[in-house]
Parts: C-alpha cells; sequence; structure tokens
C-alpha cells in the first residue's frame, strides 16, 4: 500500500512544523498533539482515492477542524465561548480539495525554545524536543535513552504539565536572552548527538537515528534564526565531522574500531566538505567558541589521510585554546591524550595524573591512562587500570574493546 | 506584630484525596479563612513542587533549574508576591533579588481553585 507508506513518511517531515502552528493555535501541547495524531489517522482512510495537492494544508485543516469540532461539542462550552469567537469556521477537509502549504505558520523555532526551556529538567528537555519536533514516538525514545517506556511517558507528561502550570511562555526569547537560551538548545542538540554517537549504555554503540535527528534540528535552528551564529555553525560542523566516520566506527563484527585504526576511506567526505565550510564560517565571525574549537580538532582528523599525517601539535594548540575558553576535566583528558600523540606517552602521564580525583569514577580516565602505561612498556600498571575502566564501562562494545586489550597484555 | 503562616504538608496526600475529601478540606479552608477574616491579609495555595522552577545568580551569570529549592543549610528569608506576564517574566524579577546572589529564589505558581 504505497499510500501508507507516504503518509509515515509525511509524518515524520511534518510533525514538528504542523504541530507548532496547532499550538499556537490552541495554546495546548496535549489538544495539538492529540489533534494532529487524529489527522494523520484519517488521511490514512481518506488518502486512499487522491493524495491532496497539499498534503501539509491538509493535515493542518483536518487537525483543526478536529479540535474546533471538540471545543463546540464540549460541556463546558460557554466559558471558552470567548476563545472559539476568535477561531474561523473549519470545515473538515475533502481529500480532493486544494490547500496551500505556505498557509501553514511555521512556529517551530518558539517551539523549540519552548521544548529547551532551563526551567525544564535537561532529560526532559531532550525528551520533549525529540517527542514534539522529530515527531519521535514515546517508544522510540525510551529505546534511544534505554529506559522503560512507562518511565519516558511520565518524563514527557510532567514536562508538558510544567509548562502549562509554569506558565512557561511559547516565545522566542527576546535578543537580550537570546545567546543564553541558544546555548540551552545547543546544549540539548549535542546531548541529542552525544547518545547517538557514542551511547553511554547499551548492546549498541552508535544509535544513528539520533545523530540524524540532532543534525536536522541543528540545520532547522540555523535556517530559522535570522542571523547567523557562530557557535551554532560551529555545533553543525562538529556533528558532521563526527557523524562522516560513523561509517568506519564498527568493523563488520560490530566491534569498536579506534579513530588511529579506521579505514580513512569509508569517512563520509561529503559531510566532511560541508562540515569544513561550516567551520570556515563559524571561525570567520570572531574568536572561536568550544563547539567550533571541537569542529576545527575533528577537522585536523578529516584532513589526514593516513594516521601517520594526522598534525598533532595543531590538535594539542586547538586543546590549549579549549581549555581557556570551556575548561572541564573530559577537555583536559583529551588535551593529555593529545599531547601523547605530539610529544609521547611520558609528557601526558603528568596531565592525566592531576585529575585522578575528578576523573576517578570515569571509564576513559581509566582507559587513557591504561593506554599511557601499554606505551610505556609498564604493563602490570596497565592491567590494573584497564581492569578498572572495564569495571566501569557501560556500553557492551566498549567492554569488549577493553577485554581484547587486557588479552594483548596476555591476561584476561 | 504582622506573622506568616507556612503551610508545609506532603504534596502527594493532597493530589491523591478523593474528589469528596478535597472538596471537604477545601471547605474547612473557607471556614478558617472566614473566622481569621479580620487577621488574614493575604494568602494562597502553590502549585505542587513539580511546577517550581529554582534560580541563582552566580558570577553575575543566571542559573535557572527544574524543581524546588532543596537545600537544607539555607533558611526562608523572605517572599515576594508578584504579578508576571509568564514564567520568563517572574524568573527575570527573582533574578533581580539581592538574595540571588547569596541564596536561592524558588519561583511557584499560585494555584487557582475554580
Amino acid at each position: 500500500m504505497p499510500e501508507k507508506i507516504e503518509v509515515a513518511e509525511l509524518c515524520r517531515a511534518e510533525w514538528g512544523r504542523l504541530l507548532s502552528a496547532l499550538i499556537r493555535d490552541f495554546g495546548d501541547f496535549d489538544v495539538a498533539e492529540e489533534a494532529l495524531q487524529g489527522a494523520f489517522a484519517s488521511a490514512l482512510e481518506a488518502w486512499g482515492k487522491a493524495v491532496p495537492k497539499s498534503p501539509r494544508g491538509w493535515l493542518y485543516a483536518a487537525a483543526r477542524h478536529d479540535v474546533i469540532d471538540r471545543l463546540r461539542r464540549n460541556a463546558r462550552l460557554a466559558e471558552k465561548q470567548a476563545a472559539l469567537a476568535a477561531l474561523p469556521t473549519a470545515e473538515a477537509p475533502a481529500a480532493d480539495e486544494l490547500y496551500e502549504e505556505n498557509a501553514v505558520p511555521d512556529e517551530r523555532l518558539r517551539l523549540i525554545f519552548t521544548c529547551c526551556h532551563p526551567a525544564l529538567a535537561p532529560e526532559a528537555q531532550v525528551a520533549l524536543t525529540l517527542r514534539t519536533l522529530c515527531g519521535l514516538a514515546t517508544e522510540e525514545i525510551a529505546r534511544a535513552f534505554l529506559v522503560p517506556v512507562p518511565t519516558m511517558a511520565q518524563r514527557l507528561v510532567r514536562a508538558k504539565t510544567k509548562i502549562r502550570t509554569a506558565g512557561i511562555p511559547y516565545v522566542v526569547p527576546e535578543a537580550a536572552d537570546l545567546p543564553d537560551r541558544l546555548a540551552e538548545v545547543m546544549a540539548v542538540l549535542y546531548l541529542v548527538f552525544n547518545e547517538g554517537h557514542s551511547a553511554s549504555r547499551g548492546e549498541s554503540l552508535v544509535r544513528a537515528e539520533l545523530c540524524a535527528e540532532a543534525i536536522r534540528l541543528a540545520r532547522l535552528v540555523r535556517e530559522l534564526l535570522r542571523e547567523p551564529v557562530a557557535e551554532l555553525e560551529g555545533l553543525l560542523a562538529l556533528m558532521l565531522l563526527h557523524d562522516s566516520r560513523r561509517g568506519a566506527r564498527l568493523d563488520s563484527a560490530g566491534e569498536m574500531v579506534l579513530l588511529a585504526d579506521q579505514d580513512r576511506s569509508l569517512w563520509d567526505q561529503k559531510e566532511i566538505e560541508e562540515g569544513r565550510g561550516l567551520l570556515r564560517a563559524a571561525l570567520g565571525r570572531g574568536p572561536p567558541g568550544p563547539y567550533a574549537l571541537e569542529a576545527a580538532i575533528a577537522a585536523v582528523h578529516a584532513d589526514a589521510r593516513r594516521v601517520e599525517e594526522t598534525d598533532w601539535r595543531q590538535i594539542v594548540g586547538l586543546y590549549d585554546l579549549l581549555e581557556a575558553v570551556h575548561p572541564s576535566p573530559v577537555v583536559a583528558l583529551n588535551h593529555a591524550a593529545a599531547v601523547s600523540m605530539a610529544h609521547g606517552p611520558e609528557a601526558a602521564l603528568p596531565l592525566v595524573e592531576a585529575l585522578a580525583e575528578t576523573l576517578a569514577d570515569y571509564h576513559l580516565w581509566h582507559a587513557t591512562r591504561a593506554d599511557l602505561f601499554r606505551r610505556l612498556g609498564r604493563k602490570g600498571d596497565a592491567i590494573s587500570s584497564y581492569r578498572r575502566a572495564h569495571a566501569l564501562a557501560r556500553n557492551a562494545i566498549e567492554r569488549r574493546f577493553l577485554e581484547w586489550r587486557l588479552a594483548e597484555l596476555g591476561t584476561s | 506584630m504582622q506573622y506568616l503562616l507556612l503551610i508545609y504538608e506532603g504534596e502527594k496526600r493532597f493530589a491523591n484525596l478523593s474528589k469528596p475529601d478535597l472538596t471537604a478540606e477545601i471547605a474547612e479552608y473557607r471556614a478558617f479563612g472566614k473566622e481569621f477574616a479580620s487577621a488574614i491579609q493575604g494568602g494562597n495555595a502553590l502549585q505542587p513542587t513539580g511546577a517550581a522552577t529554582t534560580v541563582r545568580v552566580r558570577d553575575g551569570k543566571r542559573l535557572t533549574t527544574d524543581g524546588p529549592f532543596a537545600e537544607t543549610k539555607e533558611q526562608l528569608g523572605g517572599y515576594y508576591l508578584v504579578e508576571a506576564r509568564d514564567l520568563d517574566a517572574a524568573i527575570a524579577m527573582a533574578a533581580q533579588i539581592p538574595g540571588a546572589r547569596y541564596g536561592s529564589i524558588e519561583v511557584r505558581p499560585i494555584q487557582k481553585f475554580s
């Protein structure tokens, strides 16, 4: 049934825009969501004969008709009279009627700022963004973040309740607040991307659909903002450059391949090119922020056709800048790893040791330390550090990689 | 003298009340309000803590987090009841309170009963 596939595809492509318009019209997330679900369901039936010329316009009209119809039948009609008077009459759409695609207002920028509002918990921001803007089902989001479906459903209900009861507005923030609020939005996109790029738990290391959604959202926000924002270009460049390596990060058996050992002919050159272009644009707008610097580091890797050609000194220099604008223990750890490549493991070891207290429970701190010991020929220290990393790692593929390293050192 | 009477109780108990029990309890509050009408200068029920947002200002930067004030080292020192367009306006005002620089301001919407 080709029309069925068409509706499913449309649902994914048009969900965010239609929902954003309906929330603006009716001021309520649940009402809008229910009506839109209903409209897609009626489309499955009504489009059996003919797909309308503007499917988006048809769906919008159908959803509006559904809400207004329900409001009319509502027992507490009297209370809603004022709101109702403001609404134009909406007839149930006929499949052969003409609608304008552009008659559906695009309110997705408002929607993303509401979903990424700092008064919502970060995990709720992520879930709500994926549900409302990307149209992912609650089950899909639950699966992507490895939480039970009822937990995810409750997280979404709570977030929507807070938007309503606390009066979180459905607006694009004022210019004065825009940089801070945009930083919140970018943090959510990066969180989605990272969970897709290196899943913190579970059986699979990469969940490509989350990476794709994060990239799609970053493109969308960039398109909808009227002014170019260097850090947003930097973030999109960073995600594209990391995503370009996806095909090389796992071998045919599904095991993890380190950056140094990856088959670079498998890197997606189209994504690399686009990432480079965005990075150039970002760097042209002034002193680079953290995302642009991370993208620049990824671009240096992309420039090296063979791992031996990697310009590690430049990478160390970029990490110096990154630590200056965005100091964090994980950045310091990556900086140390770059130093080990540029200047050798003995130069890096004191930098890693200095992070002992802050990163004691971070498996990659132990794995980095183990790698330095291994390269320094300190086999006993390497083994105990790999064991510690293995005990702390939560992702099955990372764990197997550490087991393989241990086996290489003649132990298991 | 004026006194602020703060009502602490488990919000789950309130949320799980049956309709008749809720009606009875609201009637009790109304009776209390009537009895002490001359003394009461104002009072409101608050939305549950799920609707709360905590605002702090540190090094001139505003930090907004989901949820109620959760520290036990600080004590309730005062309150403002304000009219605001939406949560953003309320948060902006909260961040201007001097106490936001040293402690926390919990922003909690008022509950209206229809």
